[in-house]
């Protein structure tokens, strides 16, 4: 296998160039529908919810919307922008004309990905402070977990437009993979409220470790399992982008 | 030293053979052209030199480097022009060529410059904050040529460069590669048009189903293969196997194109006088490198 190089910052700086011009055009994605999702639910349901683990339900789901939408904007980002970029703009043929290799633009990708986590969850994490949701000074370290699962969601994106067939094949990977992880992740019901079986399940879907996560840094309360989260997150994110590496590679390069 | 040497080189797609064991060199400072049907393996061949595909069997070395070990070093002197438009329809006119010099480590102040100059050379100064979708077909191609340029590429590689071209837009990327020329820029022409190949390479190789038939300059391959002048006869009702009859009789070199019969390696003046005669419909013309073409590659559709 073939290692990227400090040339990813290349392919990161492209993105960051486009997402700068569109922004506006991408704003309503990142910036409009967690916060509605967070007013809708906390205001909706919470009504009907009461108290979760002594806290209100808006309180309870705000790590829960942070995770979610940090998990979609990596996912966007590395599923359908990059198969855009390689199958209809041929933006990677034109890029592997020069100095890049195929894994200075996976690895872009990639970590671009992760760059999107970060803004989306650092937006949500602004307006929780503004609502006043967020006690416990540890968020501070939420950007941090937003980038190990913007790297392993970018990672398990890429891993599949390697794969992908058409543009079309993503409906699978959101209503199949993206969808139900968002529920079984306990972002927004507690995972004891599961029966035993959806508890399993709950307990290996990558969402749920980075939902913990950020829960347990902004409440500010922590327990040895968290150990273990995060080094699934790591061990997933290491995983999938070393498979992407090679995977892009084979369906790029013939 | 060959700028690129390609030895036995072999590309295999399931189960046709997209380039077969092909070996050039290329000199530098030498326009080299690839002349080929559709299908011929220019594209693959093309690909594999700038290492987007890798080649089942054989070598590339460029400036005595193998692009195996070193593609990155070898991609830096490099520009490539693409026979599709892949430019970044998400980026400005500028953005496409600033970004691109980026890809190449140029400083940012540098970048800026070049990108300018380059859009000056190619007359889309106008166009700088222009989207892509903006441009037409012709301004797409010359900022295509535009972007090949931007690191100073000591080898320049185009695919077909000049198709769907007005001829005003052909004529300035023909200007512009000759001056590149002048400047030791060597290159490598991908096209299938025969009179780009026959102004600006200084040697053509004829590709057909994966092989080169035939190397040589534009006028080499001409006296050769057809001879500097070919006569035509017209084919009327009735008179083709009469034209046949007497033109093998003389045992000369000759073709049937359906609506004419081309004779070639003829005394052209001597050979239409004594058919005289035969009150056919007979004249002659130089030969081009299209004649070549046919002649090697055959006239039936090859995909």
């Amino acid at each position: 296998m073939r290692l990227p190089s400090w040339r990813s910052f290349r392919m990161w700086q492209r993105n960051r160039d486009v997402f700068l011009r569109l922004w506006r055009s991408i704003a309503p994605g990142f910036i409009f529908e967690p916060i509605i999702m967070l007013l809708a639910l906390g205001l909706g349901f919470g009504y009907f919810m009461g108290v979760i683990d002594e806290l209100e339900y808006m309180e309870f789901i705000v790590p829960g919307v942070i995770a979610t939408y940090a998990m979609t904007s990596a996912t966007f980002e590395c599923t359908y922008g990059a198969f855009f970029r390689m199958e209809y703009r041929r933006t990677y043929d034109s890029i592997l004309a020069t100095p890049l290799n195929i894994e200075d633009v996976v690895a872009g990708e990639i970590f671009w990905g992760a760059t999107r986590s970060l803004v989306t969850a650092t937006i949500i994490l602004v307006v929780a402070v503004l609502f006043q949701l967020l006690p416990s000074p540890w968020v501070l370290l939420v950007p941090v977990v937003a980038v190990l699962e913007g790297v392993m969601f970018a990672s398990i994106g890429m891993a599949f437009v390697s794969l992908a067939p058409s543009i079309y094949s993503f409906n699978y990977y959101f209503t199949l993979f993206i969808a139900p992880i968002t529920f079984f992740s306990g972002a927004f019901f507690p995972l004891d409220s599961f029966p035993e079986a959806v508890q399993v399940v709950s307990s290996i879907v990558p969402l749920t470790p980075a939902v913990e996560l950020i829960r347990a840094l902004v409440q500010g309360e922590f327990h040895p399992g968290l150990l273990l989260s995060l080094v699934y997150i790591i061990f997933l994110a290491g995983l999938f982008f070393f498979i992407s590496m090679v995977a892009m590679r084979r369906r790029v390069i013939d | 030293m060959a700028v690129i040497k390609v030895q036995k080189l072999t590309k295999n797609f399931k189960d046709l053979v997209a380039v077969d064991r092909v070996s050039l060199e290329i000199d530098e400072g030498e326009c080299f052209g690839l002349l080929g049907p559709n299908g011929a393996g220019k594209t693959t061949l093309v690909h594999m030199i700038t290492a987007v595909s890798l080649p089942d069997d054989g070598d590339i070395w460029v400036l005595g480097k193998d692009l195996r070990k070193y593609p990155r070093q070898i991609k830096a002197m490099f520009g490539v022009v693409p026979q599709i438009d892949n430019l970044d329809p998400e980026l400005t006119v500028l953005q496409n060529l600033t970004t691109f010099a980026r890809y190449f480590d140029i400083a940012k102040d540098e970048a800026k410059r070049r990108s300018m100059a380059a859009l000056n050379l190619f007359r889309l100064e106008g166009k700088s904050n222009s989207r892509i979708k903006e441009l037409s077909g012709g301004m797409k191609r010359r900022l295509l040529l535009a972007r090949g340029l931007i690191n100073n590429p000591r080898v320049i590689i185009l695919d077909e460069p000049t198709i769907g071209l007005d001829p005003q837009s052909k004529y300035l990327v023909w200007q512009k590669l000759k001056q590149l020329k002048g400047q030791g820029v060597t290159q490598l022409l991908c096209t299938q048009n025969m009179d780009e190949a026959a102004v600006l390479c200084d040697r053509v190789a004829i590709m057909h189903q994966g092989r080169v038939l035939a190397l040589d300059s534009p006028r080499g391959l001409i006296s050769r293969h057809v001879g500097d002048e070919v006569v035509e006869i017209e084919v009327r009702d009735g008179e083709r196997e009469k034209i046949v009859a007497e033109l093998e009789r003389r045992e000369l070199d000759f073709e049937d194109a359906t609506a004419t019969i081309q004779v070639f390696h003829c005394d052209c003046d001597r050979l239409k006088e004594e058919l005289g005669g035969f009150s056919w419909n007979i004249w002659s013309r130089l030969a081009t490198l299209e004649d070549i073409f046919f002649r090697l590659t055959g006239r039936g559709l090859v995909e």
